[in-house]
């Protein structure tokens, strides 16, 4: 098993204002598996994606990859862990405004030390940006920064994506060739894919679903 | 991986180049002006400490005579006695149109009087007085040397010294009056007052000459440590100013930072490596800046050195050479208070970076949003500063509480201007009328944070201005009434020696209203070396030498000559009361019975009756100068009888308006530094209000989207940035003014009187306050004239990509 959370709980706000998010979440994902989390706003699907990519820590519960409990580690170890394990894509691309479109992609694969020029070439080609290397994002379309950021996600051929309403701010055509990109990539890079989605058709894409409702799975 | 996370930080200054160029030019400012105000320092101290290597380690007797030469003969006499006596003639030589002090000292007796003499440089110090005993060799500083060199003259050979001041050129006795064209005569002799028991008192040996003590450099160092306090005051003034650059700018590149930061921390860079990486940019920066603003500094420094010279003589009468000279120890201040500043500035950044919540949202958003609670803090403050303010005047003296006085006021006011900007775009806001009227308020509320510091800068600078001009413009009003009463004789003569003077004396009783002798000798006055002057019973004195304090009668207890008047600043220096007896030396102490102003004087100096200073220091006296009343329409008819009638010497006869516009010149040259450093500093603040209004333009377009779309053109939007950058500019200079007239008060009443000695009356000068209004809303449109330009010409697909950004 690559990734397993247990019991996981998550709250936010003090006092009287604190509100459960994620009540004791437990699932489990193999190496390769495509698994789609759906829920409502507010649901706490965005949270336990946060959880399970080390970017925020548990109330309660533990987070397992690849047999190991990362559940107390500090900041420099979970950020290891993103560095060389996770990559992630998010809804508002977040790319790095001063690096060229090249640059950006080759970012998380310079940060883990772990360059594949023959991998990095077939990622751009497939993610058809060769023409747009040099550019900066600024001067991209919504869909080419998110392959853009699908690429830097990729590029280090992490062994878990996780990817965060990865389509949520693209047209239905575009949504489905970012899509079946991530799908195609992930698949060759035998990468474990977590996708947080409103969408049921982008969620059918994928091998697995779940449903989170009230903080809880169903 | 820190390699990796460096360059991704630096990406950003490269796709903000302006934004580098802003953040480089307010570090290298604030550090060249404190570089330049440091250099000044320098050099000036370094002027007193190879003065003080030249000649004369400590107190030395000095003799000379009245008609200016003393035969080699008497030199000869005094030595033969037994007397540890040393000859030195001094001249100017000119070489290339610059002017240079040459002095010739005997070598061996100069020695034993000084202790030595600077020997050549590389000679590991030691004294070097090897040098002098081989003939016709000149000394000089190494710039000097290469003057002489490159100037062709046939001049001895010349060997350098760094410890020498670079006016001056050193040489034995013989070389100096064959350069000079000096017969056998010098110019003084050099005593040292620990003689040996048995000698023949200098009374009997040689009564001819005067006796008088050097001011040895020690002193004029400590007179003038006041100015050079002021300077640096005014040098860290000028880095704060330049620092509210660099903090603004370094903001705004971390709040435009702000997503690349959260992204490279998801990514798997660790806080523990963004920080250092963070602080290395600083750091490289700085040395950047530091290096810029050290070469930008002695840029600065070379223009007003010479400004500094000047103001140094006429002040404390110190020579100051008038040329710089590049020392490594600038280059590390340079960098060292480059570095200090931007971890300074960026302390804030770094801290927020460290505690950078990862999951937040990373749309880059407008800089700090200003709460209410934070302008009641900044308010508090402010008040805190204030009411230091006015506490330390009572339990604290001295100049550098004076200068902690004014930092007080000027950060207080700092401080407190965003809170009462904000009320008065309230209130503003509270009587608006029309929609754009009422948006572009709040919106200026709203844009307040993001120029808070720019605006600060501006305050800093303005309130500054307010001061400094106020208490120059007063001085200079004060020191013209004053120059007017006490320039009251229509002529000032001076004679070449007693003998004339006793001729000339009585060449004007026949043909003057009044002749008034200037008589004076240096002896101590109330424990300090000073002059002491007396002045016979005349109508002029009592009419004209206003006394700020006095017991009633005061000049008619001096003309009997049971009184004594001691000038403004010995006065205060020695918190005497009214009838406290003051000893002059050569009989009985007098009391005090008044105290006249006395500007630019550092030293002591005391009036009384002349016939007591007659009767008490007889032959010691100079009875070489007189003024002259005489119906003003008669004054040059007279002036060209004496001069037809006697030889008198340069500028024997020098008429009041002569005197007067000399002064008022002094004067002049003394401000020229702080008026220089004035619009320095006003500069640097109008940079700070274009840096911040530039780099703010560029995250005011979602801002202002909106109201285009509502149907508000380019060209009005951009208009109404400049009239919101005039209306913060006033509002600013609104409250610079109350902030600079406390300035005033305090440099008037606490700084000068602390520093100088004297107190001085407060004037006000409106026409100013006008003057500096339309200079900083000129400034302000300036400022302001770029960005909105850029929003004028913007594309509308600029406007509409950022509804599509925002989706």
């Amino acid at each position: 098993m690559l990734v397993r959370v247990e019991n996981l709980e998550k709250s936010y706000g003090s006092g009287s204002e604190r509100q459960a998010v994620l009540r004791g979440v437990s699932l489990a994902v193999s190496a390769g598996e495509s698994l789609a989390i759906t829920g409502e706003s507010g649901s706490g699907k965005s949270t336990l994606l946060h959880l399970i990519g080390l970017l925020d820590a548990p109330d309660a519960g533990e987070i397992w990859i690849k047999d190991e409990d990362l559940s107390g580690l500090d900041d420099k170890g979970r950020a290891e862990r993103r560095r060389h394990q996770i990559g992630l894509v998010f809804q508002q691309f977040n790319l790095v405004p001063s690096l060229s479109v090249k640059a950006n992609i080759l970012l998380q694969a310079r940060l883990a030390n772990r360059i594949d020029d023959a991998w990095i070439d077939a990622l751009t080609e497939r993610l058809d940006l060769n023409a747009c290397l040099d550019r900066f994002p600024e001067q991209l379309s919504g869909g080419q920064q998110q392959r853009v950021a699908v690429g830097r996600a990729l590029a280090a051929r992490p062994e878990l994506l996780l990817a965060d309403e990865p389509t949520g701010n693209l047209d239905e055509e575009t949504s489905a060739q970012v899509l079946d990109l991530m799908l195609e990539l992930c698949a060759d890079a035998h990468t474990a894919l977590i996708m947080v989605t409103h969408s049921m058709t982008a969620a059918e894409r994928l091998s697995r679903r779940v449903h989170l409702t009230g903080g809880q799975l169903t | 991986m820190s390699r990796i996370v460096f360059l991704t930080l630096l990406s950003h200054w490269r796709r903000k180049p302006g934004q580098l160029a802003t953040l480089l030019i307010g570090l290298s400012l604030a550090t060249a002006l404190w570089t330049s105000v440091q250099a000044i320092n320098a050099e000036a101290r370094a002027s007193y400490d190879a003065a003080s290597v030249t000649l004369a380690g400590g107190a030395v007797i000095v003799l000379t005579a009245e008609g200016g030469d003393i035969p080699l003969a008497t030199f000869t006499a005094l030595r033969r006695d037994g007397w540890s006596v040393s000859p030195v003639i001094e001249g100017p030589l000119t070489v290339d149109n610059s002017v240079f002090t040459l002095r010739g000292v005997e070598p061996l007796s100069a020695a034993s009087r000084t202790g030595g003499i600077a020997g050549p440089a590389g000679n590991g110090g030691g004294p070097g007085l090897e040098f002098f005993l081989r003939p016709g060799v000149l000394l000089a500083s190494p710039e000097t040397a290469t003057a002489l060199a490159r100037s062709g003259l046939d001049l001895p050979p010349v060997q350098v010294s760094a410890n020498l001041a670079r006016s001056e050129i050193v040489t034995d006795v013989g070389v100096a009056a064959q350069l000079l064209g000096r017969g056998e005569t010098v110019d003084r002799l050099l005593l040292d007052p620990e003689a040996r028991a048995g000698l023949t008192p200098l009374d009997a040996l040689v009564p001819e000459l005067r006796r008088s003590t050097q001011a040895v450099s020690g002193e004029v160092s400590r007179l003038a440590g006041s100015f050079h306090l002021n300077l640096t005051a005014f040098g860290l003034l000028s880095f704060a100013v330049g620092l509210f650059i660099v903090y603004a700018a370094v903001g705004l590149g971390f709040e435009q930072r702000r997503g690349t930061l959260r992204t490279l921390r998801a990514l798997g860079a660790p806080v523990s490596t963004l920080i250092p990486a963070l602080l290395v940019e600083v750091l490289v920066l700085a040395f950047v800046a530091g290096a810029i603003g050290v070469v930008l500094g002695y840029g600065v420094a070379s223009a007003l050195l010479p400004d500094v010279a000047a103001t140094l003589r006429g002040l404390y009468g110190a020579n100051v050479s008038g040329s710089l000279a590049i020392r490594p120890e600038w280059w590390l201040s340079g960098f060292a208070i480059a570095t200090l500043g931007a971890l300074g500035a960026t302390a804030q950044s770094i801290f927020k970076a460290a505690r950078l919540p990862l999951l937040a949202s990373a749309q880059p958003r407008a800089w700090a949003i200003a709460s209410s609670r934070r302008y009641v803090l900044q308010a508090a403050a402010a008040g805190l500063l204030f009411f230091s303010a006015f506490l330390l005047p009572q339990i604290a003296s001295g100049v550098v509480a004076g200068f902690a006085l004014m930092a007080s006021l000027l950060f207080g006011a700092a401080l407190l201007l965003p809170p009462v900007v904000t009320v008065i775009l309230n209130a503003g806001q509270a009587v608006a009328r029309g929609p754009v009227a009422e948006w572009f308020l709040a919106d200026t509320r709203q844009q307040l944070p993001g120029l808070a510091m720019a605006l600060m800068a501006l305050m800093l600078a303005l309130a500054t201005n307010i001061g400094v001009g106020t208490m120059v413009s007063s001085f200079r009003l004060t020191f013209e009434g004053w120059l007017d009463q006490r320039l009251a004789s229509e002529l000032y003569v001076t004679t070449r020696d007693e003998a004339q003077s006793a001729e000339v004396r009585a060449f004007l009783e026949e043909r003057a209203d009044a002749v008034l002798p200037i008589w004076s000798v240096e002896t101590d006055i109330a424990g300090r070396s000073g002059e002491l002057f007396g002045v016979v019973d005349h109508a002029t004195y009592r009419d004209n030498w206003p006394l700020i304090v006095s017991e009633t009668g005061a000049w008619d207890a001096v003309m009997r000559g049971e009184g004594l008047l001691l000038n403004e600043q010995t006065w205060r220096r020695l918190d005497l009361p009214m009838g406290s007896l003051i000893d002059f030396g050569g009989g009985p102490a007098l009391p005090l019975v008044g105290v006249y102003t006395d500007y630019g004087n550092p030293n002591a100096q005391a009036i009384i009756g002349l016939d007591v200073l007659t009767s008490r220091y007889g032959d010691a006296i100079a009875r070489l100068r007189y003024g002259v009343r005489i119906d003003p329409a008669q004054a040059d008819a007279l002036a060209s009888a004496l001069l037809r009638r006697f030889d008198l010497p340069a500028n024997g006869v020098i008429d009041q308006a002569s005197v007067k516009r000399f002064s008022l010149s002094v004067f002049e040259r003394t401000f020229a530094v702080t008026a220089a450093l004035n619009v320095l500093t006003l500069s640097v603040a109008a940079f700070a209000m274009f840096a911040s209004l530039t780099t703010l333009a560029a995250m005011r377009l979602p801002q202002l989207a909106p109201v285009w779309a509502l149907g508000l053109t380019r060209t009005q939007l951009a208009r109404l940035e400049l009239v919101r950058a005039v209306v913060l500019a006033l509002l600013t200079w609104l409250v610079a003014l109350p902030t600079g007239l406390m300035l005033a008060w305090a440099l008037l009443n606490v700084v000068n009187v602390e520093a100088f000695g004297w107190q001085l009356p407060m004037y006000l000068f409106p026409a100013d306050w006008v003057r500096l209004a339309a200079l900083a809303t000129l400034a302000a449109v300036i400022a302001a004239a770029l960005p909105a330009r850029a929003l004028a010409t913007r594309s509308p697909r600029a406007f509409l990509q950022t509804f599509a950004q925002e989706r």
